[in-house]
C-alpha cells in the first residue's frame, strides 16, 4: 500500500487537495485519509499528482544499435522523466516492420516492469518507402501506431494505398513524420537567419508544411487517422488548425525542445542542439506554443533520439541529428509552455496520447478504481540538467536551468523511480 | 567565439573598426619590405582540406616573410576526409609543434573546433559557405589604398551570394568599415534570409550607376549552384560584368573579383584586364594582409 497524502490530485472534475490510496496496482481512494498501518506514506507538500506521462515518440536504438540506448536504459530514463508509457519507434536495425519482428519487439517491451513500451511499426517494408509493411500481422501482434519516422512516406500514391488499407484497421494511426526530402536536401538547421548568416545548408519550413498538406488531404479522402508527429512550423499548425475545424481526425504532437528553443541557439553550432525537424524560427516557436495551449496540437512527445558521446563530439553538420528528451521533457514543458495548469499540463502529456494511442491503463484521472500509473510532479522546483540515465547524454538542456521536476513516478502500483522528494 | 589576437582570426564578426582597421595599417606597413625575422622560430602550419592554389600560396609565404617556418599538409583531396581524422590531424601537428594553424574546410565550425582541440591560435583560411576571413581584409586594404579611405564607399557585391563565403566575411566586415553594401543577384543567388539588414536587389542595371565597387563573384557549381538557374547564357545576359555595363559606372568606380575567375560568365575580359580593374591588386595584398594577420596572431610587435 502506498499512501499520498497533500497532493494537488488531477481528479475527473477538477484539481482537490487530497490524499490518494494505492492498493495493488491500483488506486483505491481518493480524498479521505484512511488508517495506513504499513503504507508507504509519502508527503507531496502542495505538489502536482496526476496520471503518469504518456510519450508517443521514443527510439530505444535496441535491437541494433545499443551503443546509444537499450531497453533497460531508456526505460530507466523515461521512468526519471515520469513516463509510464512509451511509444518505440519502429526504426530500429532491423525495422520493426512486420509480424515476427513485432513479436520478438513485444516480447522484449513485456519483460520490463518499469514503464509500458508500446510497439511501433513501420509503414513501408524495411523502412524503405516502397511497399506496404505487413500490416496484418503487426496488427494482429497489437502494434496501433505505423510511422515510417525518419521519412515520410515518399510517393503520395503509396500513402493513399497505406490509407486505404489502415483505415480498415479499427485503431490503427498513420503517424507521419512530414519532411518532403526533396526540399530538404543535405541541410542541417532550420533556414533562417542564423542558417544564412553561418552559410550552412538549410531546411526549410515548407519542407514539412507540403506533407503535411498532402498527408491531410490524403485522410481526408480516405477516413483514415493521421497523427502528425513532431509539428515544428507555424504553417503546419494552420493546416491542422483547418483540418480539425473541417472535422477531421487529425493529432498531432511537439517536442519539448521546439516549445523551448528556436533556431537563436544554434549560433555556437552545439551538435546537442542538431536534431530534425530542426529548431525553427521564434515565430514558428510562438505558433508551437499557442497550439500546445489551446490544444490544436494534442499531445506532447519527446522524440527521444540517443547519439553516444563520442558521435556528437564531431563538426555540426557531420554529427548525427537528434536529442534525447525523456529526462527533461516534463520540466522543458512547464517552463516553457504549460506550467501554469495543472490540467492542461496532464492533458497534453499523458490524457491526450494514451488516448491516440489507445493505451487504457495510461492517461486516466486519479479516481477509485483507476490503475495505478502516476507522476508526483513539482512545477516549481528549479534545478540544472547535468547528467543522465540514458545511454546518451545529447540533451539540448544539459547545463540550462529548468523549473519544474518529476519526484516520483509510480507505475502499476510500484515506485519506478524516485528522486528528490523531499 | 574566438575574437582576440591571441586566438587568431576565425570570424570577422563582432570585431571593432580599431582591430580591423589596425590590421590594414600593419598590412600596409608590410607593403615592400622585404624580409622580416620577427617570427622566426615560430611554426605555422598550413592544413587545407578543400583546394586552394593562391590562398595556401600566399600564406606560406607570407609566413617565410616573417621568418616562420611553415608546415604544409594537403590531404589526399580525392579522398573523403571526415571530421574525425580531422581532429586526429590537428592534435597530430599540434604534438609535432604547431604554433599558429591557417585552416581552410568545407565544414562551417572547422577553424572553431581547431582552435578548440588544439589550444592554438587559428587563422580561417575559408571555411565552409561561412567566412574567408583575409580575403575580406585583402579587399578593404585593396579599396582603402584606391579611394584613401573605406568610410562612404557603396559595394555591390554580385553573383552566387548564397554559397560565398567571401561575401559572408564582407558581410561582416564592411559595415563596420562604414562600407554600404548592396547584395545583387537573382533570387536563387540571394541569401534566403537577411540577418545583415542590407539592401538587396535583384537588377544589376538599377545598381550600376550609384556604386562605387562592383564585387563579382563566380557561380560555385561545386555547391550545386547551377541547378538554382537555367542552363543557359541568361546569368551572363543579365549579371555579367561587360564593356557596356562598365560604362554605366561612376567615373572613380573599380571592378573586384577574389578570383578564380569564370571570364565570359561572369566578367567579360574588357573589364577583368581593363583598367577599372583591382583584381591583380587585390592578388598582391595578398601576402602583407596575412603577414599582418600571422604575426598579430602569434603576439609579434610588428
Amino acid at each position: 500500500m502506498i499512501v499520498i497524502r497533500n497532493a494537488s490530485v488531477l481528479r475527473a472534475d477538477g484539481i482537490d487537495q487530497s490524499t490518494v490510496v494505492i492498493e495493488g496496482d491500483t488506486i483505491t481512494s481518493v480524498g479521505t485519509e484512511p488508517v495506513s498501518n504499513g503504507a508507504r506514506l509519502i508527503d507531496a507538500k502542495g505538489v502536482w499528482l496526476g496520471p503518469g506521462l504518456v510519450d508517443l515518440h521514443v527510439h530505444l536504438r535496441d535491437p541494433g544499435q545499443t551503443w546509444k540506448e537499450d531497453v533497460g536504459s531508456g526505460s530507466r530514463a523515461a521512468a526519471a522523466g515520469g513516463f509510464t508509457a512509451i511509444v518505440a519507434m519502429p526504426n530500429t536495425v532491423p525495422p520493426v516492420d512486420g509480424g515476427s519482428s513485432a513479436v520478438a519487439a513485444i516480447e522484449r517491451a513485456r519483460a520490463v516492469d518499469t514503464v509500458d513500451i508500446v510497439v511501433a511499426g513501420t509503414l513501408t517494408e524495411g523502412r524503405a518507402g516502397k511497399e506496404m509493411a505487413g500490416f496484418d500481422a503487426m496488427y494482429e501482434a497489437g502494434v496501433r501506431i505505423f510511422s515510417d519516422d525518419g521519412d515520410a512516406v515518399p510517393e503520395a500514391g503509396l500513402l493513399r494505398r497505406i490509407m486505404a488499407y489502415l483505415r480498415d484497421l479499427p485503431g490503427a494511426v498513420v503517424a507521419e513524420h512530414a519532411e518532403d526530402r526533396s526540399i530538404a536536401g543535405e541541410g542541417h538547421m532550420h533556414e533562417g537567419m542564423v542558417s544564412a548568416r553561418l552559410g550552412i545548408a538549410g531546411l526549410p519550413g515548407v519542407a514539412e508544411d507540403v506533407i503535411v498538406a498532402r498527408d491531410i488531404a490524403i485522410a481526408a479522402e480516405m477516413g483514415a487517422a493521421l497523427h502528425i508527429q513532431h509539428v515544428s512550423t507555424a504553417r503546419s499548425v494552420e493546416l491542422i488548425r483547418d483540418a480539425r475545424a473541417a472535422g477531421m481526425s487529425v493529432t498531432s504532437e511537439v517536442t519539448p525542445h521546439h516549445l523551448a528553443l528556436d533556431d537563436s541557439a544554434l549560433e555556437g553550432l552545439d551538435p546537442n542542439l542538431k536534431m530534425y525537424p530542426p529548431l525553427r524560427g521564434a515565430e514558428d516557436r510562438s505558433a508551437l506554443r499557442s497550439a500546445i495551449r489551446d490544444g490544436v496540437i494534442d499531445a506532447i512527445a519527446t522524440d527521444h533520439a540517443p547519439h553516444a558521446p563520442s558521435e556528437k563530439a564531431v563538426p555540426f553538420e557531420e554529427a548525427p541529428r537528434g536529442a534525447i528528451g525523456l529526462e527533461t521533457a516534463a520540466a522543458a514543458v512547464a517552463s516553457h509552455a504549460l506550467g501554469e495548469d495543472q490540467r492542461i499540463f496532464f492533458e497534453r502529456m499523458s490524457i491526450s496520447p494514451a488516448r491516440i494511442a489507445g493505451l487504457e491503463r495510461q492517461g486516466r484521472e486519479l479516481e477509485p478504481g483507476s490503475p495505478a500509473n502516476l507522476v508526483l510532479f513539482d512545477p516549481a522546483r528549479r534545478w540544472v540538467p547535468g547528467s543522465f540515465a540514458s545511454k546518451s547524454q545529447n540533451s539540448p538542456f544539459a547545463g540550462m536551468e529548468l523549473t519544474g521536476r518529476v519526484l516520483a513516478t509510480i507505475y502499476e502500483g510500484r515506485v519506478s523511480y524516485e528522486g528528490e522528494l523531499i | 567565439m574566438s575574437t582576440g589576437p591571441q586566438h587568431g582570426l576565425v570570424s570577422l564578426r563582432g570585431l571593432g573598426r580599431d582591430r580591423l582597421e589596425g590590421l590594414l595599417d600593419r598590412a600596409q606597413s608590410y607593403v615592400g619590405s622585404l624580409v622580416s625575422s620577427e617570427l622566426a622560430g615560430a611554426t605555422v602550419t598550413t592544413a587545407f582540406f578543400e583546394a586552394s592554389t593562391r590562398t595556401r600560396l600566399s600564406f606560406d609565404r607570407a609566413a617565410h616573410r616573417l621568418g616562420a617556418h611553415v608546415m604544409d599538409l594537403s590531404p589526399d583531396l580525392s579522398s573523403t576526409t571526415k571530421g574525425e581524422s580531422f581532429k586526429d590531424t590537428i592534435l597530430t601537428l599540434t604534438a609535432m609543434g604547431t604554433d599558429l594553424f591557417v585552416v581552410r574546410h568545407w565544414l562551417a565550425d572547422a577553424a572553431d573546433l581547431a582552435a578548440e582541440w588544439s589550444g592554438r591560435p587559428v587563422i580561417n583560411a575559408g571555411v565552409g559557405r561561412r567566412e574567408h576571413p583575409t580575403q575580406t581584409l585583402i579587399d578593404a586594404m585593396t579599396l582603402r589604398q584606391e579611394f584613401g579611405h573605406l568610410d562612404g564607399l557603396r559595394m555591390a557585391i554580385v553573383g552566387d551570394i548564397r554559397n560565398s563565403r567571401v561575401a559572408r566575411g564582407h558581410l561582416e566586415a564592411f559595415p563596420t568599415l562604414g562600407v554600404k553594401l548592396t547584395l545583387v543577384g537573382p533570387t536563387p543567388f540571394l541569401p534566403n534570409h537577411n540577418p545583415w539588414g542590407v539592401r538587396v536587389s535583384t537588377e544589376l542595371d538599377d545598381e550600376l550607376g550609384d556604386v562605387d565597387v562592383v564585387y563579382l563573384l563566380r557561380i560555385q557549381n561545386e555547391r550545386g549552384a547551377s541547378q538554382a538557374i537555367p542552363a543557359d547564357q541568361s546569368y551572363a545576359r543579365r549579371y555579367g560584368m561587360n564593356a557596356e555595363r562598365l560604362s554605366m559606372l561612376k567615373p572613380a568606380a573599380v571592378v573586384m573579383h577574389p578570383g578564380p575567375m569564370n571570364r565570359g560568365v561572369e566578367i567579360d575580359d574588357a573589364v577583368a584586364d581593363g583598367e577599372r580593374s583591382l583584381i591583380l591588386d587585390q592578388v598582391a595584398n595578398g601576402v602583407p594582409l596575412r603577414m599582418a594577420v600571422i604575426a598579430e596572431a602569434l603576439g609579434g610587435t610588428g
